[in-house]
């Protein structure tokens, strides 16, 4: 479970997240959705301590990150909006070094990696080094390696980005697995289709703030259009930078 | 102490599958030195040794004017090349390295027992003539003598009347030291094995790594920051250390191939100067890996970082330069400072001469000290949020 509680983040004059609150629940997905510029991959960086708040607190299973960021980071896996894979490692080694950065036993290693290379039908291509692969192939190793340590918690920022037709089904399909598995998923994305698709709760953040936290069904029936889409826009207020 | 490692062997591996950081880091790099040094001084030695071995060839203009000083002249190893037309031009030209003019009177004068004169010409801009023409002005000035001699012993003198004061040289140089002209810029080129050892490393695993945007993800693993920091040093440290092996090495065998002791030098690069080096040299391997670092951390890219790196590398020349231009006194306070510790210590065992336990001590432990401020500077840099974040 990942709380969080009036995030205040500015860089200089502008201010990134100005009062982000949300709650998002294990077993749920929670969809983080606003235009590009909203603020949704600071407020992520927050959330996985790459980036101290200026204000306002950030728990993850109750722990405070500004209190043991390292506690929270073991309890956390995460898809930074960088993928950054090592281009001269294979899937497999790069799967490998994280798992040994979060101190697990080899044999553990092991297994976890082999069922995360299973999972994510990524047996063909883990043996090659990075360098070269598509886009599709580098999201797969980079969420293989976030998740080793099968972490309770799971941030994906703008997962399904870049991603043709069939990996983003396979991606959606991966996604509601880890909800499946009891696990509190994340995840930032611009597009409303994916957010209305994936998630039992919608965040919407436009200049920094919340502007909707609800059901997709409960934010149909609050702005009284059938049309998510149309629904959308009105919380907003503008069609500016949301992609259908 | 486990985290570091695993950064450590990442590192270490992921580098050595890059053909271009292997090829500079550990061949082009610390290679460079020793064989510019083989080439250039070998190509000194055997011309000067060359020079001095062979007769020099003099073109003379008006020799059937003084037939006595030139057989006097080619029993000291001159051999005398037609008369030329034009030795102003000849010698600006470097058609020959000096020209020797002797006037028509020069027989009527001696025969009066007046100072004859002959004309040298010559280019003191043209080192090469050097030692030609200095060879040909002692031969002169030693025919003047003898002749002067014979001049007053022919009038009843003591030649002793012409030199009042004589001077015995006691040059106190040795072997080694004399070596020391031509080896000056030694201790730069292991520095600079250091440096280029662990260039690209440092670059590829700060600025490379940000403008990959894979430090974002590293960082969200539940490890510390200056644990990641000190085994990426370690890589940088192990390429340099090798770097350095590799360059220290390569100098032992060129200085066997050396005809130094031709030219009365003794040039010994071997194994007890080599450890010297290397324990000598260690902190400022750490040093370097440090500076580097924080110098490529400060780099939005790995171009900008090499840009930096490449103004690094000009820093440890300082010492070299200034201990040339102005040949001070070594005192042991320099032992103190890193990289000029190093120059001086290094310059010390090339003459021969011992570095005392004590000076090597402060030498070593002055650099590790600032070697750990660094590294404590370069951790508190990597605390940054900016340094994660590429975008």
């Amino acid at each position: 479970m990942i709380e969080v509680k009036d995030l205040h983040k500015h860089f200089g004059e502008v201010k990134a997240v100005d009062g982000v609150s949300f709650v998002a629940r294990d077993g749920e997905i929670t969809g983080l959705l606003g235009p590009n510029g909203a603020g949704k991959t600071t407020t992520l960086r927050m959330l996985y301590t790459l980036m101290q708040p200026n204000h306002g607190q950030v728990l993850v299973d109750g722990i405070d990150v500004a209190r043991d960021a390292e506690a929270v980071r073991r309890r956390l896996g995460v898809l930074p909006d960088a993928r950054g894979l090592y281009k001269r490692l294979t899937a497999r080694e790069n799967i490998d070094y994280f798992a040994r950065l979060q101190g697990m036993e080899e044999s553990l290693i092991r297994t976890r990696r082999e069922q995360l290379i299973k999972a994510l039908d990524m047996e063909d291509i883990a043996d090659r080094r990075t360098e070269g692969f598509s886009q599709g192939q580098r999201v797969k190793t980079a969420i293989a390696r976030a998740l080793i340590h099968d972490p309770k918690n799971v941030i994906l920022d703008e997962p399904t980005n870049g991603l043709d037709v069939m990996a983003t089904r396979s991606m959606r399909q991966f996604m509601h697995r880890l909800r499946d598995e009891g696990r509190c998923v994340l995840f930032s994305s611009h597009i409303m289709q994916e957010v209305a698709a994936l998630c039992d709760r919608i965040v919407v953040i436009a200049h920094g703030r919340v502007v909707a936290d609800d059901t997709p069904d409960a934010l149909r029936t609050q702005t009284g259009e059938a049309n998510l889409e149309d629904a959308f826009v009105k919380i907003i207020g503008s069609e500016e930078g949301l992609a259908a | 102490m486990k985290t570091t490692l695993t950064v450590f062997f990442k590192e270490v591996k992921e580098n050595l599958r890059d053909r271009r950081t292997v090829l500079s880091a550990l061949i082009f790099g610390p290679l460079l030195g020793p064989f510019l040094f083989m080439m250039v001084t070998n190509t000194a030695l055997t011309r000067e040794l060359n020079k001095a071995d062979q007769p020099i060839k003099v073109p003379v203009i008006g020799a059937q004017y003084a037939p006595n000083l030139i057989a006097a002249l080619r029993q000291q190893g001159l051999v005398p090349l037609q008369a030329i037309d034009d030795p102003e031009t000849a010698v600006r030209n470097r058609d020959a390295d000096a020209v020797l003019r002797i006037p028509q009177g020069f027989g009527t004068s001696w025969r009066k027992g007046e100072t004859s004169q002959v004309e040298l010409i010559y280019d003191s801009s043209q080192r090469d003539s050097d030692s030609s023409v200095g060879r040909l002005k002692s031969m002169l000035e030693s025919y003047s003598r003898r002749e002067g001699v014979m001049r007053l012993v022919a009038r009843g003198l003591s030649p002793t009347m012409m030199a009042p004061l004589s001077v015995d040289e006691r040059d106190q140089s040795t072997p080694q030291s004399r070596a020391i002209v031509i080896f000056g810029f030694l201790p730069y080129f292991f520095v600079l094995a250091v440096l280029v050892g662990g260039m690209s490393l440092a670059n590829d695993l700060t600025a490379g790594e940000r403008e990959r945007q894979s430090l974002e993800p590293l960082f969200a693993n539940p490890v510390a920051r200056w644990k990641i920091l000190l085994g990426k040093l370690g890589a940088i440290g192990t390429f340099s250390l090798m770097s350095l092996f590799i360059s220290v090495a390569a100098f032992a065998v060129s200085g066997k191939l050396m005809p130094a002791e031709r030219l009365g030098m003794v040039i010994d690069l071997g194994f007890s100067f080599a450890w010297r080096v290397v324990l000598m040299m260690l902190p400022l391997v750490m040093l370097l890996a440090a500076l580097q670092t924080l110098v490529a951390a400060f780099a939005k890219s790995y171009r900008e970082a090499q840009t930096y790196q490449s103004i690094l590398m000009m820093v440890p020349i300082i010492p070299t330069m200034l201990l040339s231009i102005m040949p001070v006194k070594v005192a042991d306070w320099m032992y103190d400072i890193p990289l000029l510790g190093q120059q001086v210590g290094i310059m010390r065992l090339l003459r021969g001469e011992s570095v005392s336990a004590m000076q090597m001590s402060h030498c070593v432990v002055a650099g590790v000290v600032v070697a750990m401020l660094v590294i404590l500077i370069t951790a508190w840099v990597y605390r940054s949020e900016r340094l994660a974040i590429s975008a």
